[in-house]
């Protein structure tokens, strides 16, 4: 083609549609994170199964010498379910913290990403999408430990993984909006102090919060996290009730209210 | 009509940041098929400019249309038509080269049979082949900028923007660069290059704006602003500074053009002088001229 032609042709415009979300802009994405996950795996893998195993192991077998039951439910059936939540929580919120800013500010991949056919919504559900997934997976991690000290394994289980993506996507659109509005990336200590640290211990992962003073059983139902721990237990304990559809209307709800909050603050500051 | 519309067409643009206007109600229009220069100090709104027209930047008023499609609302596709290399590296230091084009065919929308050949091709562009499967952060600077260019020509696309290409890298990577620039030019691609290098734009570009304080001040070819702008000829005249400071008085009281020129004062359209011309030295206007007496600054 001469130059003439090309240059006859370049300002057509292409009948081509494009719409929001589109599998190209979130697989894009997504396959960054795919190899650097390839190359990162077991360090990632460590850390997201050995905490929520050490919790296991120092409230399970430590405290479950002198809690037998809560309940109807043997202690180490109660913590290695509740701990599902934990390890959800922190393979979660923080990659959705750190691994926005990093890219954001220090790298500048968002820059080179939005220069290309890639919108701010598409960037954020992408890597929301790619977190969740693998807590969903690392979610496991906890019941497999458990096994180990006489959890028996149930059908219900197999919802786990779903239970921990949706979960998943609360805390990663959340931490993707602790990096948006953060001014520094030591702002993030304030925010696991004082936001993910309390939320951790108040939702019924290894105590029941009915154990807990009025007021702090209250703000507990508010914790999206003691809907996950509920929720876990109840299909891994096959202990079904209507409770259960609550838990879970409230996980999605504070997923998408998370996933559109990381979306409309982190537009606001890629686009000036 | 659509043979004669432009690649990139700018109307009343203007862009503020707080009390900072960076885009001060700018034209623009870059017809297809050239190597437009957008010449600038630093400061003038180059970046903000190229940012618009990704729409990584919105503007507060004025139309913005990039390869016949409307900003903002169709950005999308006007990103799909065209590359981006921006000024600074924002490179995926974790990946390799190859890994990072990969990622960026898909991207692009490359179709899957034809991923692997544009990757080859674009490392060809970048002269990696031998470096393709290194962690970008091992790659050298000069190496790396020309990744950013092959990855902003993965599609090959109908145009490029290339926000001041060749800044801080040392002779040689930049000539390499402009070979390569060169080599876009001729197979007809349309590219819009920001730069505050007088010789980059005087080697490259077709058409020439000069940009400052957000907004065109002079455009043509390089030859059309240095005869508008600083004449023919340049007359440099060497002294003690109590002379130059005499001469510069003079020049400005008989309302002669000229700049300050290091250790010289240079009167610009030095051939309309005659009789009246100072002892000197005579040579031809060159872009830095025209580009000093249109901005009033000086260029490192």
């Amino acid at each position: 083609m001469t130059a003439m032609e090309q240059s006859a042709k370049a300002p057509v415009r292409r009948g081509r549609r494009v719409h929001r979300l589109e599998p190209a802009a979130l697989g894009g994405v997504m396959m960054r994170d795919v190899v650097l996950f390839k190359r990162y795996w077991k360090a990632t893998t460590f850390s997201s199964v050995v905490q929520p195993t050490i919790y296991l192991l120092a409230f399970g077998l430590g405290f479950g010498s002198l809690v037998k039951t809560v309940g109807t439910v043997k202690y180490v059936e109660y913590v290695a379910t509740g701990v599902v939540a934990t390890a959800v929580l922190f393979s979660s919120a923080f990659p959705g913290m750190f691994n926005t800013f990093i890219r954001w500010k220090f790298q500048r991949t968002y820059d080179a990403l939005l220069a290309a056919p890639v919108d701010v919504e598409e960037l954020v559900t992408a890597e929301i999408l790619w977190i969740s997934i693998r807590a969903g997976v690392y979610g496991l991690a906890p019941l497999f430990v458990g096994f180990a000290f006489g959890l028996d394994p149930t059908w219900g289980m197999l919802l786990v993984p779903f239970i921990g993506f949706i979960t998943g996507v609360g805390f990663a659109g959340f931490g993707v909006l602790i990096a948006a509005v953060a001014k520094t990336i030591d702002n993030f200590n304030y925010v696991t102090s004082a936001v993910l640290t309390p939320m951790f211990l108040v939702a019924g992962t290894f105590f029941p919060i009915s154990s807990l003073p009025p007021v702090l059983r209250t703000i507990a139902k508010f914790n999206p996290l003691y809907h996950c721990v509920q929720l876990v237990r109840d299909v891994s304990l096959s202990i079904y009730d209507s409770a259960d559809l609550v838990h879970l209307a409230v996980l999605v709800a504070f997923a998408l209210l998370m996933w559109r909050l990381a979306i409309w603050q982190l537009q606001a500051r890629l686009i000036d | 009509m659509d043979e004669v519309r432009a690649s990139i067409e700018l109307r009343g643009v203007v862009k503020r940041f707080g009390a900072i206007t960076a885009v001060d109600g700018l034209d623009l229009v870059v017809p297809p098929g050239v190597c437009f220069g957008l010449l600038g100090p630093n400061g003038a709104g180059k970046s903000t400019t190229m940012r618009m027209l990704t729409a990584q930047t919105l503007a507060d008023q004025g139309t913005i249309e990039v390869l016949g499609y409307t900003l903002p609302g169709e950005s999308k596709q006007a990103r799909m038509a065209m590359g981006v290399v921006p000024q600074l590296d924002n490179l995926d230091v974790e990946l390799t080269a190859r890994q990072i084009l990969d990622v960026f065919a898909y991207l692009y929308r490359v179709p899957r049979s034809e991923r692997g050949a544009a990757v080859e091709r674009a490392l060809d562009i970048a002269n990696l082949r031998p470096r393709a499967d290194t962690i970008v952060r091992e790659l050298s600077g000069g190496m790396r900028r020309r990744l950013l260019v092959a990855r902003g020509l993965i599609h090959r696309p109908q145009m490029v923007l290339l926000d001041e290409p060749t800044v801080g890298l040392d002779p040689q990577v930049r000539q390499e660069l402009w070979t390569l620039i060169d080599g876009l030019r001729a197979d007809g691609v349309t590219v819009l290059m920001s730069t505050h290098y007088i010789e980059e734009a005087e080697r490259l570009a077709d058409t020439v704006a000069v940009m400052s304080a957000g907004r065109i001040i002079a455009e043509g070819t390089p030859s059309e602003l240095v005869s508008t702008h600083a004449g023919r000829e340049v007359l440099e005249v060497y002294g003690p500074p109590a002379e130059l400071a005499a001469l510069e008085a003079r020049a400005t009281e008989r309302g002669w053009p000229f700049r300050r020129s290091g250790p010289a004062v240079a009167l610009l359209e030095a051939e309309r002088l005659n009789g009246d011309a100072p002892e000197g030295v005579r040579r031809p206007a060159n872009l830095e001229d025209a580009f000093v007496a249109l901005t009033g600054q000086d260029i490192e």
